[in-house]
């Protein structure tokens, strides 16, 4: 059967919800009668025990009727997913500036607000570490070093021709979701509790909130229709939240409703891993990467939360596209007092090609080359030099196609030849160009995620409810699982009802994360429809005495031989004949298989490809920057629906941009966030967009790997095409004077006037 | 008399609202109490636009209508007493059938999460009332409040673009008629539980209270009061709201002056300003954002007095007085002697600014005004600079510079003015003056840049401005390629 919706580019399922204000999300549902509405005490010291904590004026507060603190909570006091250093409130000791200490539940948002601000809270303070470098000198880390060794990189170094160090600071980046954490928690009969969540992983909520309640994973319902937005800081952080509703619930009986306000949700929850990068290349007359070695320092903050897996995909991803064949990694996850960083669009692999990129860059400009010429000479190769650090063969490598492509489109060579002559000729402005390539692997590191389930009712009218583990947070999963579900039923999306992720649907799911959403989704949910279809064909059959093969589903009819049945129609006559139309489907990742010990093995099932070139013009006077023009090419393999992973491409690369240029994340020498509201938290907006911005699809390139409709993921990999920014503007600032200007990131007009008077000092 | 409900039309319905708290926000309002929850809170401070919301009213002419976008979030519900609210709710046709604006979104896959959405349909709504046919840049200067964090803004640039292939069933006399008839002319007086909200009429009456009530809190955008109470939680008991007042709302040009009224919005001073004075054009188009322009005033921002307030560097060179008012007594007070120390200023208790007085440029004055940030858009300056120069050739018989970020309050640089004024204008007078800069100022570091660095920027602005006025300087990176 020919796809018939599956390719094409629908409109996000919620589309005209959206736009008309419809779309409801959790703080939009109706409140229930006698809810109650929490607010969170926060420590406001990094590092200290807590002698007492005094709740009296709290309590006095008008519209509290209740607190809540550590020794409350009748079951575990955790919330973390790997390690269990997460307390859900600080029982004796603080460990950041904003760590959850009391909850107050008030008959308003505004009275549980204002009474959070009234507890005297008595602390014995202890000497605190607030950025990487110190923790590394202190030996302060959430989990040990990890080290990563292919080769011989000591000799390779020790024999290069060139050699070069350098130490790189980048910075972290906030999420900035626009819906801020939530979860309202309704009790339910016989200790059952019903919990609307914002949180891409149902089932972790579901989890955590049994073992901190003292119940079972039975007990609990956790239902998410839609966030608005997430981007990874909804992955484990979600269960903070839902945690604490769930326990003002479990102790006032009455329902409750936690909604972080966007200052307290920036300060409480997690963001992305800034890291300290040092290096140490050899390499060649020609550029090549003969011997590597990074040493990594990121800060993870005060709990080990999903840094083991974002820095080990931090070590796969600084080969970025490149061989590497002399190398080490070491990669140490720092333990500092500030909030537990977390999952953020890229997982680590952002930081670990900025690494790679830093490198290769600096390489061409001591050779006096243009970074491109060095990018494609350590690129992977299709037949040799193609195995990765960690033992992967890169079966799928396109990068140097996808180059000579944008290369070509984007009048690469003209472009780079004008800006030489318009900055020989400019005093104050100066622009600069560079292409990056990315490539991503997909898949969760840690094997045993990359499973999936799905579950599809088809009711005798012909409709459809399809539900699976994956939830929306704006990315377009639902839309493209309907597609798929769709066209294996052989009707139209419109007879597909998308209902909420939904923990006593499908059980079990794995976060919505890693790009794998529709991957595993996708495959999960066209299983499911293919069970009852097979029911249908079989009863088909039977029914009337023709050949399975006689039997087509399409455009909501079926053909039986020679009659023709509406779809509705068909399915009403297999339920009169006792035909089950429900099914679930449930898939498991292919050909994955990882030895974490050794660091080696297949942690992916493929890449996604990218790359993008980005022209921009910098004022070397005040440092501002602007991007003038983008061209992108990313590989989605046979996309789903190009219109949703465009949005995923443009998205990305901004969202990227912002990471390295405007976002910077500022703690205080008290360990205080400064930086925690849009006022003082700049991520793109609308004008920062290129005013000649192109961006395409891959065309007519199957996943080589037997994905959903031979699709690829696309929700991480495109974060990085952002990278280009950043060294578009390093190519601007770098001349004659100074080839290698020492650029750190985020790459803020200060941070660019700094790097230019490194200039003047030399 | 005085009326003591707020009263406003929402969505097409006459609303009165007989018991409201003066604080409550107009978002409360609407997501709490009439459970319209089309309208999002994305941060409570008018800095995502997630919150956006259409107000319109009958023009300072009386004839016509205005229409423009707040941030509800930090809007007061009696502000918009004898106005009407629009919100996303209410743009759907008769029929259910979606608008121009929301039907273009939908076509151009404008939004991911949704959630920022109703912001931006409401933003474009406005920019479809009041634009035919706008550039790139008016679209993205309509959308500078609004923050995506999911599309990278390209579809919606694109819609906004396309929104103008289908026309709407507006009729401006629908709304000035149902204006009028819930206009009143009488002040409004709310009081709830003891705490009170006053909206004079006139002038006196505003002295009146004031004078009497000197404790009390005055409004009028509510850009930065409205974050008193949604961020620092503070209860208000008695608030006097000076946006109703006719003679703060007035803004004239006399022989010598730009008289602007101490409750004028930023978004009706700034086309005047900028009429005599372009070379503050791209400041102020930077100056926060739509909904925040259309709120805050003026006034508020000079009243208000944050060292990183942009408007006071250029009001500072270029010789603005405040004509302050207390009960019946008013004096004038150059705007370089107003501020004492850090959110210190001059006025007395019970006193308020009636007007701001802009002096009319002289023949050859060259006056411009630098913002350093972030961001181009939407971003809190970490230093702002003014000049006003004027040459006679090659010397300098004036030279002004006051800027903003770099000490507790907006202020002169005079070790600066002084190696500039008498000086020959040029490389040399530059270098002396940015070294008189460093004993000007002695900036902090803070979030949005080091002490180093600000010094950097600001001696390094004044090479630009330098070079501006010698034709050497190249356009500015805000408006490269645009």
């Amino acid at each position: 059967m020919g796809a018939k919706t599956v390719g094409k580019a629908l409109p996000h399922d919620s589309a005209h919800l959206h736009v008309a204000g419809t779309a409801g999300y959790t703080d939009d549902l109706p409140e229930p009668r006698d809810l109650l509405h929490l607010a969170v005490g926060m420590s406001e010291k990094p590092h200290a025990r807590v002698r007492d904590i005094d709740l009296a004026a709290v309590r006095a507060a008008p519209g509290v009727v209740n607190t809540m603190v550590a020794s409350d909570i009748p079951g575990e006091n955790n919330y973390g997913s790997i390690v269990k250093d997460d307390p859900l409130l600080a029982d004796g000791l603080v460990q950041y500036v904003g760590q959850p200490v009391f909850v107050v539940a008030a008959t308003t948002v505004d009275a549980a607000r204002k009474a959070a601000r009234k507890a005297n809270i008595d602390y014995d303070e202890l000497e605190a570490i607030l950025d990487p470098s110190t923790a590394v000198e202190k030996e302060s880390f959430v989990l040990p070093s990890e080290t990563l060794v292919r080769g011989e990189p000591e000799a390779a170094l020790s024999k290069a021709p060139h050699r070069m160090q350098r130490r790189v600071s980048l910075g972290g980046q906030d999420q900035f979701y626009l819906e801020s954490h939530i979860a309202m928690a309704l009790p339910q009969e016989d200790g059952g509790m019903l919990v609307y969540s914002s949180t891409q992983h149902p089932d972790e909520v579901q989890r955590i909130i049994a073992h901190a309640t003292r119940r079972d994973s039975k007990d609990i319902t956790v239902i998410c229709r839609r966030m608005g937005g997430a981007f990874g800081g909804k992955e484990s952080q979600a269960a903070l939240i839902g945690c604490i509703a769930a326990l003002a619930t479990d102790k006032t009986g009455r329902p409750c409703k936690l909604r972080l306000d966007r200052d307290d949700d920036m300060i409480m929850t997690g963001k992305r891993h800034d890291f300290v990068i040092d290096y140490d290349v050899g390499f060649d007359d020609a550029g090549r990467i003969l011997g590597i070695d990074f040493e990594f320092a990121s800060r993870c903050g005060m709990s080990a939360d999903l840094s083991g897996p974002v820095n080990d995909r931090a070590m796969f991803h600084c080969d970025n596209a490149y061989f590497l064949e002399n190398v080490r990694v070491v990669s140490h996850r720092c333990k500092t007092n500030t909030v537990s960083s977390t999952a953020f669009r890229g997982f680590g692999g952002p930081q670990g090609m900025f690494a790679i990129e830093y490198v290769i860059d600096d390489i061409a400009r001591t050779l006096g080359k243009d970074p491109l010429d060095v990018r494609r000479i350590n690129f992977y190769g299709k037949e040799d030099r193609n195995v990765t650090h960690y033992q992967q063969v890169v079966e799928d490598n396109i990068i140097d196609d996808l180059f000579d492509q944008l290369l070509a489109s984007s009048e690469y060579e003209n472009r780079r030849e004008d800006i030489r002559r318009y900055n020989e000729a400019s005093r104050i402005l100066r622009r600069g160009i560079a292409i990056t390539p990315v490539k991503f692997g997909i898949s969760f590191t840690s094997t045993l995620l990359n499973q999936a389930g799905a579950l599809v009712h088809i009711y005798r009218d012909g409709t459809v409810q399809l539900n699976h583990g994956g939830t929306e947070m704006g990315q377009g999963l639902y839309i493209k699982v309907a597609q798929v579900v769709a066209d294996e039923l052989g009707i139209g999306v419109d007879q597909i009802r998308i209902t909420p992720a939904d923990t006593s649907k499908v059980p079990n799911a794995s976060a919505t994360a890693a790009s794998s959403g529709a991957d595993m989704n996708g495959k999960a949910a066209q299983k499911a429809a293919a069970k009852i279809l097979k029911r249908l064909i079989v009863f088909g059959a039977g029914h009337f005495g023709v050949s399975e093969a006689q039997i087509e589903f399409r455009d909501n009819r079926v053909c039986v031989g020679d009659r023709d049945f509406g779809f509705a129609e068909f399915v009403q006559l297999a339920w009169a004949n006792r035909i089950s139309l429900s099914a679930t489907g449930y898939y498991r990742t292919p050909k994955i298989n990882y030895d974490r010990a050794s660091f080696s093995g297949r942690p992916f099932y493929y890449y996604a490809y990218g790359a993008a070139v980005t022209e921009v013009v910098v004022d070397t006077l005040t440092g501002e920057n602007r991007v003038l023009r983008t061209d992108i090419l990313h590989d989605c393999g046979d996309s789903l629906n190009p219109a949703i992973d465009l949005g995923q491409v443009e998205g990305g690369y901004v969202q990227g941009a912002g990471w390295l240029t405007t976002e910077e994340l500022s703690w205080n020498e008290k360990g205080e966030l400064q930086t925690h509201a849009p006022s003082t938290y700049k991520i793109p907006t609308c004008s920062d967009l290129a005013p000649d911005f192109r961006v395409e699809l891959v065309q007519n390139l199957a996943n080589r790997e037997k994905t959903i409709y031979r699709s690829k993921a696309v929700g991480e990999p495109p974060l990085m095409l952002g990278i280009s920014v950043f060294h578009a503007i390093r190519d601007a600032l770098a001349d004659g004077d100074m080839p290698m200007p020492d650029l750190r990131a985020p790459a803020t007009p200060e941070a660019i006037l700094s790097a230019l008077r490194g200039a003047e000092g030399e | 008399m005085s009326a003591a409900t707020v009263r406003f039309i929402l969505n097409g319905e006459v609303v009165e609202a007989e018991v409201v708290d003066p604080t409550r926000t107009v978002l409360q309002f609407l997501r709490e109490d009439m459970r319209m929850t089309g309208t999002k809170e994305g941060c409570a401070e008018g800095d995502c636009g997630a919150c956006t919301v259409v107000v319109i009213e009958i023009d300072r002419s009386g004839d016509g209508l205005e229409l423009k976008t707040v941030n509800s979030c930090i809007q007061f519900l009696p502000t918009i007493d004898g106005k009407e609210l629009i919100t996303v709710e209410g743009l759907r046709g008769s029929e259910g059938e979606l608008h121009p604006v929301q039907q273009a979104l939908v076509e151009h896959h404008a939004s991911q999460c949704g959630f920022c959405t109703p912001g931006f349909v409401m933003s474009l709504y406005a920019l479809y009332r009041t634009n035919d046919d706008p550039s790139r840049q008016e679209i993205d200067d309509a959308l500078a409040g609004n923050l995506c964090r999911c599309t990278g803004y390209r579809p919606i640039i694109a819609a906004a673009q396309s929104m103008y292939e289908q026309s709407d069933d507006w009729d401006a006399k629908d709304h000035e008629v149902q204006l009028r008839a819930i206009g009143r002319d009488d002040s409004l007086e709310i009081n709830h539980d003891g705490r009170r909200f006053f909206a004079p009429r006139d002038i006196s009456m505003l002295a009146e209270l004031y004078e009497c009530r000197p404790h009390a809190t005055m409004l009028a955008g509510g850009t930065d009061v409205g974050l008193w109470v949604t961020k620092q939680h503070r209860e208000l008991n008695t608030i006097i709201y000076t946006g109703r007042v006719r003679e703060l709302l007035e803004q004239r040009v006399s022989g010598t002056h730009l008289e602007i009224g101490g409750a004028v919005s930023l978004a009706d001073a700034i086309p005047l300003i900028i009429e005599h004075y372009p070379g503050l054009t791209e400041m102020f188009r930077r100056f926060a954002s739509p909904p925040i322009r259309n709120a805050g005033t003026l006034g508020g921002n000079i009243a208000n007095g944050s060292p990183i307030g942009d408007s006071m560097p250029a009001l500072m060179v270029l010789g603005a007085s405040l004509v302050l008012r207390k009960g019946v007594d008013q004096r004038e007070l150059a705007l370089d002697e107003f501020y004492r120390s850090y959110q210190v200023n001059e006025l007395q208790p019970g006193e308020f600014v009636a007007a701001i007085r802009i002096p009319l440029p002289d023949d050859g004055v060259i006056a411009s005004s630098q913002k350093w940030s972030k961001r181009f858009d939407q971003d809190i300056s970490a230093v702002c600079t003014a000049y006003r120069l004027q040459l006679d050739g090659d010397t300098v018989t004036d030279f002004r510079m006051a800027c903003g970020g770099l000490a507790e309050i907006v202020k002169r640089a005079p070790a600066c003015e002084a190696a500039v004024n008498g000086a020959a204008w040029n490389a040399d007078t530059i270098d002396s003056a940015c070294d008189a800069l460093a004993s000007d100022f002695s900036p902090i570091t803070d979030m949005r840049a080091s002490a180093d660095m600000r010094l950097v920027a600001v001696q390094n602005l004044l090479r630009r401005f330098w070079l501006e006025t010698s034709g050497e300087a190249p356009q500015t990176v805000y408006t490269y390629g645009r």
